[in-house]
């Protein structure tokens, strides 16, 4: 991505991280504005152009607009549960049937 | 919704419509929402609609998209947010575009 988490340096960097932050995912991030070697470096590696760019359990998956559109289908929530990831959105959604019963 | 009209924004139209033999696109040139000179072509969106698609998860058609467009992706084009669909999807979609998130000043540095 870049910049950090905390404070992302491009728009679709940052809407990545709020949609981490919604599925309460935990990852690891890596500003490419700090080497340019790992800038060029990735985009080499997932031949992939622009940045961010996200890996699940090591596989690429997309960049911003990917991760959006995954968010938005849901498909989000069943990629991280097949690496044993719980969504956050998913919990709460739980915890609204529960309480509705 | 506007089109871009610029040498680049017009060789990214002819490419995608060239290969992809688009049912529908739109160029968007979002430069102007990034800290670039004013007319400057290097944030795009595209929305693209293909039978091509058909059949290709999201990853593939972003992939085909950037490969067409590997040349100008390498050359000052610095961003490139895609809309892939079939021309079923875009028919039941409600067809509107939102735009790109704004830019957080990272670019160029």
């Amino acid at each position: 991505m870049k910049g950090v988490p905390d404070a992302p340096r491009c728009g679709f960097s940052n809407a990545v991280v709020q949609i981490m932050r919604m599925h309460a995912v935990p990852y690891e991030s890596c500003d490419v504005l700090a080497d340019e070697n790992i800038r060029q470096g990735i985009k080499e590696y997932s031949n992939w152009p622009t940045i961010p760019q996200v890996f699940i359990n090591g596989e690429f998956v997309g960049g911003c607009d990917i991760m959006l559109q995954m968010h938005q289908s849901g498909e989000l929530v069943e990629e991280l549960k097949k690496v044993g990831i719980k969504s956050a959105l998913l919990t709460a959604e739980e915890a609204k049937k529960e309480n509705s019963k | 919704m506007c089109t871009a009209s610029g040498v680049i924004a017009n060789s990214i139209r002819q490419k995608l419509h060239t290969a992809l033999q688009t049912k529908h696109l739109e160029v968007l040139n979002e430069s102007y929402m990034h800290n670039v000179p004013k007319g400057a072509e290097t944030h795009f969106k595209v929305v693209v609609v293909s039978e091509q698609f058909e059949g290709l998860a999201l990853l593939k058609r972003h992939r085909l998209v950037n490969d067409i467009l590997k040349e100008e992706l390498q050359n000052g084009v610095h961003a490139l947010s895609i809309v892939a669909k079939t021309p079923q999807q875009w028919d039941s979609s409600d067809k509107v575009v939102e735009s790109s998130p704004n830019c957080r000043g990272g670019f160029g540095k």
